[in-house]
């Protein structure tokens, strides 16, 4: 479990290097999201001589923990919102309103386009 | 008396206290969400920072002194991102074979969160500088805070904006959709992911782990293509 989270760590650091150094749109983590994917697939190319933990499900488990709880990881962000509701005052509704608004023409859309051109390419 | 005062100071100035609170608060917010079988109203994220923001208000403690012992949850947001490449490798298969869906899911979804948002609130009448920093707030925190600052906005505001969005979004993916009848849990989880984020990812995840994956696929996508149509979108419709 340890090297497992070595890893994702890892991951992110050189997610985070990667994204400062190169000023890239999207945050480290999501940058070191697509490394351990590399790493993931190179490991299945070459399995041999790797640290078991890597290879024997230690890491699946590691990971999938931590994000069977991702909704905790909002918690402490989220409180904070609490004491800045503040910041609504002056639009409040008008902001409450485009928010739903937006938020469900953009989910039937998404789901939409999805699945219609999901059948149109017979997949 | 001032023996309880004693171990007050001592226990609201160690991060053990906040850790604690924020745990505690949301092991129920689970339980709850459990035992309703995952009704979307019970949505954890949301009861757990009603309750914490409750115990604050009540001990009158600062937000930043809160953050000294919950910041070690947040930072695992961080490798949580990371290990979204676990089940993304786990379900490859899956995601290679709807490539073209998902790409025009994303360009046809980001746009209209973006210009259906800046609409409204412009219909409304909310003025120019909060149109900046409401713009974004489809896309994960750190990136909206950051598209915000970079157009001179409020990132405060986006922050809030971007929470409240994740709530909203993961609270009607699944009344709203069951109601459209799709019953394709690879579409419905790229549009949870790219209207809200990680907190409709973690929504995602609770109902399947195809919908996490795409889900996950959908919020860092949206993130880096929402950086560049934010300012599009804001110029063409000023």
């Amino acid at each position: 479990m340890i090297l497992s989270l070595t890893l994702l760590l890892l991951c992110q650091l050189a997610g985070e290097i990667l994204a400062r150094t190169f000023a890239l749109p999207v945050p480290g983590p999501v940058v070191g999201m697509a490394l351990l994917l590399g790493v993931l697939i190179l490991r299945d190319r070459r399995p041999s001589g790797l640290p078991t933990p890597m290879t024997d499900g230690t890491l699946e488990r590691t990971g999938k923990g931590l994000l069977a709880h991702l909704s905790l990881l909002f918690v402490p962000a989220g409180a904070g919102v609490i004491g800045r509701l503040d910041v609504l005052a002056a639009h409040g509704l008008a902001l409450a309103l485009s928010l739903v608004v937006s938020t469900v023409f953009a989910l039937v859309a998404t789901v939409l386009t999805f699945s219609s051109v999901a059948k149109r390419t017979g997949r | 008396m001032t023996g309880d005062f004693a171990l007050w100071v001592f226990l609201s100035r160690t991060p053990l206290l906040w850790l604690t609170v924020t745990l505690t608060a949301y092991v129920v917010a689970d339980r709850v969400s459990a035992a309703t079988r995952r009704h979307p109203l019970a949505n954890p994220v949301l009861h757990a920072i009603w309750m914490v923001g409750l115990v604050l208000m009540v001990t009158r403690t600062p937000y930043a002194v809160y953050f000294e012992g919950a910041q070690f949850v947040h930072f695992l947001l961080g490798p949580a991102t990371v290990a979204l490449a676990i089940p993304l490798y786990e379900h490859r298969k899956t995601v290679t074979r709807v490539l073209v869906p998902m790409l025009a899911a994303l360009l046809v979804g980001s746009t209209v969160a973006l210009v259906t948002c800046i609409a409204t609130a412009k219909l409304l009448g909310v003025p120019d500088p909060i149109l900046i920093a409401l713009a974004p707030k489809s896309v994960t925190a750190s990136v909206a805070m950051g598209i915000t600052s970079a157009l001179g906005g409020d990132p405060t505001l986006t922050a809030v904006l971007v929470i409240l969005t994740g709530i909203l979004g993961a609270i009607l993916v699944t009344p709203l959709l069951d109601r459209l009848g799709v019953k394709d849990y690879r579409a419905r989880g790229f549009a949870a992911g790219l209207a809200a984020h990680g907190i409709g990812t973690a929504r995602a995840f609770q109902v399947s782990e195809v919908a996490g994956t795409f889900a996950g696929i959908a919020m860092g996508l949206n993130a880096f293509l929402t950086a560049v149509l934010v300012p599009l979108a804001l110029a063409f419709l000023r």
